[in-house]
């Protein structure tokens, strides 16, 4: 596993990016923001403690935290499902809160700790959300299944936070587990093979486990 | 995405400075919206300003009562923090009614206030939009506009604002603190912070080039009954088609403003002076010269109903009358 493999440009970004370069060729060099002699954005350092591991990286400031996962860390659990925020595949857990990695530049999270999916179990010592998953036919392609399970875990610890819902009747109420709260909760992570009443037995039984 | 630079502040003058003196530089805060559109090549920013450690992350008292939300506070904090659950219910139910848990947690206050329309002509690309390429033309009128706004449009744009926590800020008489790259500082009250369109629909507010929003004061609670009532196309993450964010106060008086119908958050104190007199005296006062297409003239009759749904459940007199 390397650090320093290089960024994975889409279709569209080398498009874009040998454009950028033709013009850089043609105009003045003063005139044109810095560039390496490879054409590419400058790079800038980025410290990120992932799993409780500390790493170090060289990123293009674009990287979003997700592409620094899956590119630069090979984390490849983490998924890019929509890439705007809308389905909630890339979710992971930063310093303790479940948050959209595609919708992050790293850069943001210089000294952040993040944990993925894969730093939640291992396939020898599953979390017990992932149990619950498995045990409950949480999924069906499983695409959707690490941001599933990232968010399933972190709703619970917002509900034992006392962080409130829409669906919540009182707010001055503590936040309190059940069906109607977690189906709310979990509205930002969709999965369309549509395993939806299982992830929710996943979850009650491990909010069960809990109480 | 178009490649940029970017820096952290460490001082929100110097920020607000970096911002003013390079001609397409930005402010970033959360990002989940600016990143979205920087993906879209919609937003271009060439040096992003990072605000995140300049310590308006607090939500304090004020001196007469209120509360001082700090600019980067996230929206999951605000809608949690005990005291605005108890004295300004309408703003957590606001905030609440909005977007996705993942997306509350990195969210910021001011990052919310300055979210730009989700009208689907900005969005794509292809499409005449004076919003995003000032003189371009207006795909939306005309077009398919049903999730688009019925009053306070102009012919240049008919997007509406998105946001909900706003519309109850503006039921609360929030104020907008900013500084500016001369270190100087200004309130602006929420009813004069988001713009009508008129014929330059791409500035969607009243803040200056490099002007940085610090904080947002609530003045002293209001008492009386909170509401937020958000109707839209799904139960759960989904922009409003109409909302309404309502106080009432057991005589029957109150303050009403709704969303999804707007380029702001839509509020008119003539109108809720109506409010003893029953929903419809209300909104035939406040979209008093609306121009709906016939895509969208439906949010009229249905910000009638989720006004009258909220009166039903404040129990006021008029809706025990009737």
């Amino acid at each position: 596993m390397s650090d320093t493999a290089e960024f994975a440009l889409s279709r569209r970004g080398v498009l874009a990016g040998s454009a950028a370069s033709a013009v850089a060729a043609a105009a003045p060099a003063e005139a044109m923001p810095q560039r390496t002699p490879s054409g590419a954005t400058p790079t800038m350092p980025v410290r990120l403690t992932v799993n409780g591991e500390k790493r170090e990286l060289a990123l293009d400031p674009r990287t979003t935290l997700l592409d620094a996962l899956r590119e630069h860390l090979h984390l490849t659990g983490t998924k890019k499902g929509c890439d705007h925020g809308q389905c909630g595949a890339c979710t992971v857990i930063v310093e303790g809160r479940r948050i959209n990695s595609c919708l992050s530049l790293a850069l943001q999270h210089d000294g952040d700790a993040v944990t993925t999916i894969e730093g939640l179990g291992t396939p020898d010592k599953l979390h017990p959300m992932q149990a619950a998953f498995v045990k409950h036919d949480g999924y069906q392609c499983g695409y959707c299944t690490p941001g599933q399970i990232c968010s399933a875990v972190a709703v619970l610890d917002e509900i034992k936070r006392d962080v409130p819902s829409h669906v919540q009747g009182d707010l001055t109420a503590k936040a309190r587990f059940s069906n109607m709260e977690l189906r709310e909760r979990m509205s930002g992570n969709i999965c369309r093979c549509g395993a939806y009443s299982n992830i929710a037995e996943a979850m009650a039984d491990v909010a069960g486990e809990r109480a | 995405m178009r490649s940029f630079t970017y820096e952290r502040a460490t001082d929100a003058v110097a920020a607000a400075r970096a911002v003013a003196q390079r001609p397409g530089a930005k402010f970033l805060a959360g990002g989940t919206n600016l990143l979205d559109l920087m993906k879209l090549e919609i937003e271009t920013p060439t040096h992003l300003v990072d605000v995140q450690d300049l310590g308006f992350d607090k939500i304090e008292k004020t001196g007469d009562g209120g509360l001082r939300i700090g600019a980067l506070v996230t929206n999951t904090d605000l809608a949690a923090d005990t005291r605005v659950r108890r004295d300004y219910g309408v703003l957590s139910r606001a905030i609440l009614a909005g977007a996705s848990g993942q997306l509350r947690n990195k969210a910021s206050t001011a990052g919310n206030l300055l979210q730009r329309t989700r009208c689907p002509y900005f969005y794509d690309t292809n499409m005449a939009c004076n919003k995003r390429k000032p003189g371009d033309g207006c795909a939306a009128i005309g077009g398919y506009s049903r999730q688009l706004g019925v009053i306070g449009v102009s012919s240049s744009c008919i997007a509406t604002f998105p946001g909900d926590m706003a519309v109850a800020m503006r039921v609360l008489d929030a104020v907008i603190e900013t500084v500016d790259a001369g270190g100087q500082r200004r309130s602006i009250p929420i009813a004069d912070f988001h713009r009508l369109w008129g014929d330059h629909p791409e500035q969607d507010t009243s803040l200056r080039a490099g002007e940085l929003i610090t904080a947002v004061v609530l003045p002293k609670p209001l008492g009386g009954q909170h509401f937020y009532e958000k109707v839209r196309d799904r139960a759960s993450y989904a922009y409003a088609l109409v909302s309404v964010a309502a106080v009432i106060q057991r005589d029957g008086s109150g303050r009403v403003a709704f969303g999804g119908v707007a380029p702001k958050p839509w509020r008119v104190e003539e109108a809720e002076a109506l409010l003893p007199q029953g929903a419809e005296a209300v909104t035939a006062r406040a979209f008093h010269g609306a121009t709906p297409t016939k895509d969208n003239a439906f949010k009229l009759p249905l910000a009638t109903r989720a006004l009258a749904a909220v009166l039903a459940q404040a129990g006021t007199p008029a809706q025990k009358k009737g």
